[in-house]
């Protein structure tokens, strides 16, 4: 088991969500920062799907058996039992307090145990969709969350990915999207700077600068949508779609970030400033 | 990929060829209103999966065997008054206008299991609430544009609410876990 103790932020289980269900209005949710959740889960040698907790803000956890954590995505700094520690893979013997400060950068950490998390899998998925409610609820001090048995799985290392700092310049990739003509000038996507937006969450992370001018103002009917879809609303300020966006939208989809550039949005903080950069097709409309 | 289609019933028709063939390197097979979502299970499989579905044909799959749905309603909306006063028509003649006519599911989306049924009576068309409700019951009945609904679950919402019903509209346990997919007939019958 491992005890919630304290939450700055939020405190979520993810693992890679539940695809195969959106024709029934259920969104694939999952990991923010998938390549992060996958890290995570192979320094200890998990399956790279198993849940972990999805923290954002400060927050503290109490193990009450032997366990062993990785922690990836956002940097932190941990410390257990009040001693600060450097490593990213750490022995917790039943009782430590495992304490997670403030990212220095980034904004979501993983925190993975050996086993992975044991919840309820809702439709294949121990994860948490804040959209549609399914999964557990985000997780509260006096939570106590059960561990699987760890597996026999050789722990790897990722390569240490390069991460952006906070607030300067991050390039996004994108492929062009199905409407990128409803956009009077599809390049001025790619040309201007973006800031994100305060409100940015798991559903979507809305953009401010310069409104994009559409060419087609008429409603879209309503079409299916991925995560990293970039939509332009009449407001002309883009919007970009979280794992746990709605299955269907009515804005035109003009770009699709890459998975990597999904795991990038993910871990950028309010007033850092994007842009876009093209990538090759990967949606294309028939 | 997106594949644009005529309208909602060959958009439907073409899903359920594309989910008929049962390829494991298909993850979501989404249709909305004029168009299927199809998503490759990896970005390497994009090219295979364009192939298999440029070889499908729009309504290739068989789309008798549409199954129905009987949805019983208490007509006791918080808006059924107002939908009376818009239309100029009766609260008896509104709820009969809505449960006489057919429905069809046109494509899912908002939440699990909310079914975008097609088929309203045009008098019934109204714009949805100019400020939309924090919190809508489960089971709310409610229709908003061209469109009707049931709420499977409560969420906030700007459609306007005629009734409600007991009917489960979306169940994890169950399977499939929701009574509507594109396609699912729908009869209202008032209770």
């Amino acid at each position: 088991m491992i005890e919630v103790v304290e939450v700055g932020g939020s405190v979520l289980v993810e693992d890679l969500g539940r695809p195969g269900w959106s024709h029934l209005g259920v969104s694939p949710s999952g990991a923010a920062d998938r390549g992060a959740l996958v890290a995570a889960n192979r320094a200890l040698g998990n399956p790279v799907g198993a849940a972990a907790l999805e923290v954002t803000g400060a927050a503290t956890f109490r193990v009450d058996a032997d366990l062993v954590i990785a922690l990836s995505g956002a940097r932190v700094e941990v410390a257990l039992d009040g001693t600060p520690t450097r490593a990213s893979v750490l022995a917790a013997p039943a009782g430590t307090v495992v304490s997670l400060s403030a990212p220095r950068w980034g904004l979501r950490s993983y925190l993975a145990v050996a086993g992975g998390l044991d919840v309820a899998p809702v439709l294949g998925s121990r994860s948490t969709d804040v959209l549609s409610g399914l999964g557990p609820a985000p997780l509260q001090p006096g939570d106590r969350v059960a561990v699987l048995p760890a597996a026999a799985g050789l722990p790897t290392r990722e390569r240490d990915e390069a991460r952006p700092p906070s607030g300067a310049l991050v390039m996004l990739d994108a492929s062009t999207g199905p409407r990128a003509d409803w956009l009077a000038d599809a390049g001025e996507l790619y040309a201007r700077p973006w800031q994100i937006s305060a409100l940015a969450d798991r559903v979507g992370t809305r953009l401010e600068g310069e409104p994009l001018e559409r060419s087609m103002t008429a409603e879209l009917p309503s079409e299916g949508v991925l995560t990293g879809s970039v939509q332009v609303p009449p407001s002309g300020l883009p919007v970009i779609l979280g794992p746990d966006h709605p299955v269907t939208g009515g804005y035109p989809v003009v770009a699709v970030l890459t998975a990597t550039a999904s795991d990038v949005l993910a871990q950028l903080r309010a007033g850092t400033t994007v842009r876009f950069r093209r990538a090759g097709a990967s949606l294309v409309r028939r | 990929m997106l594949v644009e289609l005529v309208d909602a019933a060959a958009a439907r028709g073409f899903a359920a060829s594309v989910r008929a063939l049962e390829d494991q390197r298909v993850q979501e097979v989404v249709p909305g209103a004029r168009t299927v979502l199809v998503v490759a299970s990896a970005p390497e499989q994009l090219a295979a999966v364009r192939e298999l579905v440029g070889h499908v044909q729009p309504g290739a799959h068989a789309r008798g065997s549409s199954p129905e749905v009987v949805i019983e309603v208490d007509y006791d909306g918080e808006d059924l008054d107002d939908v009376a006063e818009q239309t100029g028509l009766t609260v008896e003649e509104v709820m009969r206008r809505h449960s006489e006519a057919g429905y069809v599911v046109e494509f899912v989306g908002f939440a699990p299991g909310f079914g975008y049924l097609r088929g309203l009576d045009p008098a019934l068309q109204l714009p949805r609430l100019s400020t939309p409700r924090p919190n809508v019951p489960a089971g709310s009945v409610a229709i908003a544009g061209p469109y009707s609904a049931v709420y499977p679950r409560s969420s906030p919402g700007g459609w306007l609410l005629l009734g409600r019903t007991d009917v489960v509209l979306f169940d994890v346990a169950a399977d499939p876990p929701a009574r509507l997919q594109a396609g699912t007939v729908v009869r209202f019958v008032p209770r």
